[in-house]
Order: structure tokens, then sequence, then C-alpha cells
């Protein structure tokens, strides 16, 4: 699960180079649940579901249930096994400080694919 | 051991568009003209694989430019006040201009993205150049789905933000050296290059007026298209395919929107049958 990203990134010690500069706080919307997960500089450093109804977060990935079940698959199938991919396919939306994002996304990229075959 | 592959890279010197230019071109093989398009925002080491393809050059003369703007070739002198953008005009005037300054007789145009989008054009304008085009990543029009905008601003590292963009169109299954060589090149890109070839991409170049008009028995059409691709995507070929009587349009498992570059062995598989066609002609 989500919970399980701490453990898998702050491990990974080419990801963390890579983020070295990143440090935010970004909600991850499954469906109708989110994550907060926040990082500082490469290294995620709290990780916990959204459970207010007000989230303080620099950006949003959101995307159906589907849409992240399917890219989490080992080997996702087309379509959805990148986040433009699901933005094409109207699964997943951004939103927030998008520069920031962009700015890190392969680094995001890289991170949200960790959980490919463990979920 | 060290070895010395078997490329060959030359600059050349002609005009475009009645401009000076200073191209940078790699070749290698003798035969059949195999005029190698990257994609945009990259260059021509997308087909280093082809290049070194000792089955291919033995019957080919495979040749990759990169487009001004690209890899070692410069922007034309005063690029500094311009703002970079390619149009369908610009990008057919060019590659013939290459095939001329090369003396190339009959060469096959053989592009990628972009390049798969203008040999559709240039199979329309000018059938009596061409033996035939092969198209990777060959559509009509892909509609734009994210801002540009990304790829050139001050605060967003372009060559990141273009890798990243560029990551998810490499198909998940290829090799992570080829992966990552194929995002390198888009790292490399000069500010505001990938964003200007997709002026051409996404605003600019449907080529869909006139594609039925495409002549396939004076200038054969083969298309060739990753199924993991999600800017050209596979019924983006297909609804261009169908336009053109006679296309012959193969989806290949597995791959994204860089074959020749992310996966090349997976790639030789689905190119060898095509060019054994080309061959035939």
């Amino acid at each position: 699960m989500i919970d399980a990203l701490p453990e898998l990134i702050n491990a990974n010690a080419g990801l963390v180079r890579r983020g070295r500069w990143a440090s935010f706080t970004m909600l991850l919307g499954i469906g109708e649940t989110s994550w907060l997960v926040t990082i500082d500089q490469g290294r995620i450093i709290d990780c916990r579901p959204e459970d207010l109804c007000v989230s303080t977060c620099d950006f949003a990935i959101l995307g159906t249930e589907d849409a992240w079940q399917k890219f989490w698959q080992a080997m996702p199938p087309p379509m959805h096994h990148d986040l433009h991919a699901l933005i094409r396919a109207g699964k997943m939306r951004l939103e927030g400080d998008i520069d920031l994002l962009l700015g890190n996304m392969l680094y995001v990229k890289i991170l949200l694919e960790q959980l490919r075959g463990r979920i | 051991m060290a070895q010395i592959e078997p490329i060959t890279g030359r600059y050349l010197r002609l005009e475009i568009h009645g401009r000076p230019h200073r191209l940078y071109f790699e070749e290698a093989g003798q035969g059949i003209p195999l005029l190698c398009l990257h994609t945009a925002g990259s260059d021509g080491r997308q087909y280093r694989a082809l290049l070194n393809d000792a089955n291919i050059t033995a019957n080919f003369r495979v040749i990759a430019f990169d487009m001004p703007w690209h890899g070692k070739s410069s922007p034309p002198e005063g690029f500094q006040d311009e703002e970079y953008q390619l149009t369908t005009d610009r990008y057919v005037e060019m590659i013939l201009a290459v095939s001329d300054a090369l003396e190339l007789d009959q060469p096959v145009p053989i592009g990628c993205s972009i390049g798969g989008r203008v040999v559709l054009e240039l199979a329309k304008r000018r059938p009596d150049r061409f033996r035939c085009v092969i198209g990777l990543q060959s559509s009509a029009f892909v509609q734009r789905y994210f801002p540009l905008d990304g790829l050139h601003k001050p605060n967003v590292h372009g060559g990141e933000f273009c890798a990243a963009y560029c990551w998810g169109l490499v198909g998940p299954g290829a090799p992570v050296e080829h992966r990552w060589e194929t995002l390198w090149h888009y790292m490399q890109g000069g500010p505001g290059v990938f964003k200007g070839d997709l002026h051409f991409y996404s605003l600019d170049g449907d080529v869909s007026e006139g594609l039925r008009e495409i002549d396939t028995a004076a200038c054969p059409v083969f298309m060739l298209t990753g199924e993991y691709d999600h800017s050209c995507t596979p019924q983006a070929s297909r609804d261009t395919a169908v336009m053109i009587e006679g296309a012959e349009l193969t989806i290949m498992d597995g791959l994204g929107h860089f074959p020749m570059s992310e996966d090349p062995e997976r790639f030789r598989d689905y190119l060898l049958p095509v060019l054994d066609k080309v061959r035939a002609l």
C-alpha cells in the first residue's frame, strides 16, 4: 500500500539523489481516498492518509481508483503506464503548484512507479 | 576491448530556407539511401542501432542527420533573436534540401513522431522523389493534451522536464540502458527546441487534408506504431492508415514512442520485414 512508500524511496539512494532539490507535500488522490506525502530533499518524511476535510499540499495528483490500480500493475496496460498517459485518457488530473511539479516531474514519476507490482 | 563503430560523422554546409546552415549527419552502409528523421527535441543518435546493424547496412546506406537547432547541428546565424518553430513547409523543404545536398537517388525517408508525420506529407507532395516512406509513430495529427509551456520557462529546468515528459512515452518494458539513453538526448536539447518542434506536431502540422490523394503505387507507405505510445496512439495510426489506400500498418507490441531508440532489439523484428519489402520494390 501507499504507506510502504517511505521505506521504498528512502532506501533508494539513486532516487534520493535525483530528488535532492525536491521538498514539498503532494496529495495523491486515489478515487475517494487521499494520501499526503511530504518530501524533504528527496526523502519521504511523512506519508499518511488525509482524513480531514481541509488539505494543505503544494500540488495534487488526482486519479480514479481504477487508474491507479492499473498504473501500479507490474506491467501496466497502454494508456495506464504514465501520468501523462492517464491525463490524456481523462483518468487523472493535476492541481496546485504545477510549475513545482513540472520541475520535479521525473523524480515524482519514478517515485510513484516504485509501487509497481506491490499493490 | 575498445571498438570503433562503423559510423562516419560529418558536417554538411547547405542552404535551407535561403539561409546557410551547418548540419551534422552520420552514415553507415551502402545501397538504398535510408534517410532517418529523429523525433521532436532529440537528434540522430536515436538511430544508432540501425547505423550499427550489419544486416541493414549491407543493403542500405543509413543516414541520420540532426535537424538545425538539434544535436550537433547549429541553428542558423541570428538565431538568438528568433523563436524556433517548425512548420510543415519548412520541414518538407529541409528534408528535400538535405536529400539534394547529399545527392540521394530515390531515398527512403524513415521518420519517427514528427518524422513519421512528415513522411506522409512527402509521399503526398513528392512521390516522384522517394522510393517509398516509412512512418514510425505516424499519424496525421495529434491534438495537444498538455500545456507546452513547461517545456520552456525559466523556473522549470527544460532538460529535466523534457525527459520527464518522455519518460512515459517509452514503453514500460524497455531495457533500462536504452530508456535512459533516449531520455539523455532529450536532456541535452536546446532551450525551447522541443517546444518549437511540437509547434509542427500539435499546431501547424495537420496533414489530414489530401491524405487520400497519396498514391501508394507511386510511393508505398509503411507504418509501424508502438502500442504504448500515448501521444501517437495505435488508434491514431489506424485512423490515418485507413485514409491512405494501400498503406501497411503494423502495431508493435511492448514498444512506445521511440521504438528505434528505446528498444532496438524488439524494434528490429518489426523493421527487417519492412526493409525486405523496400528492397523488393
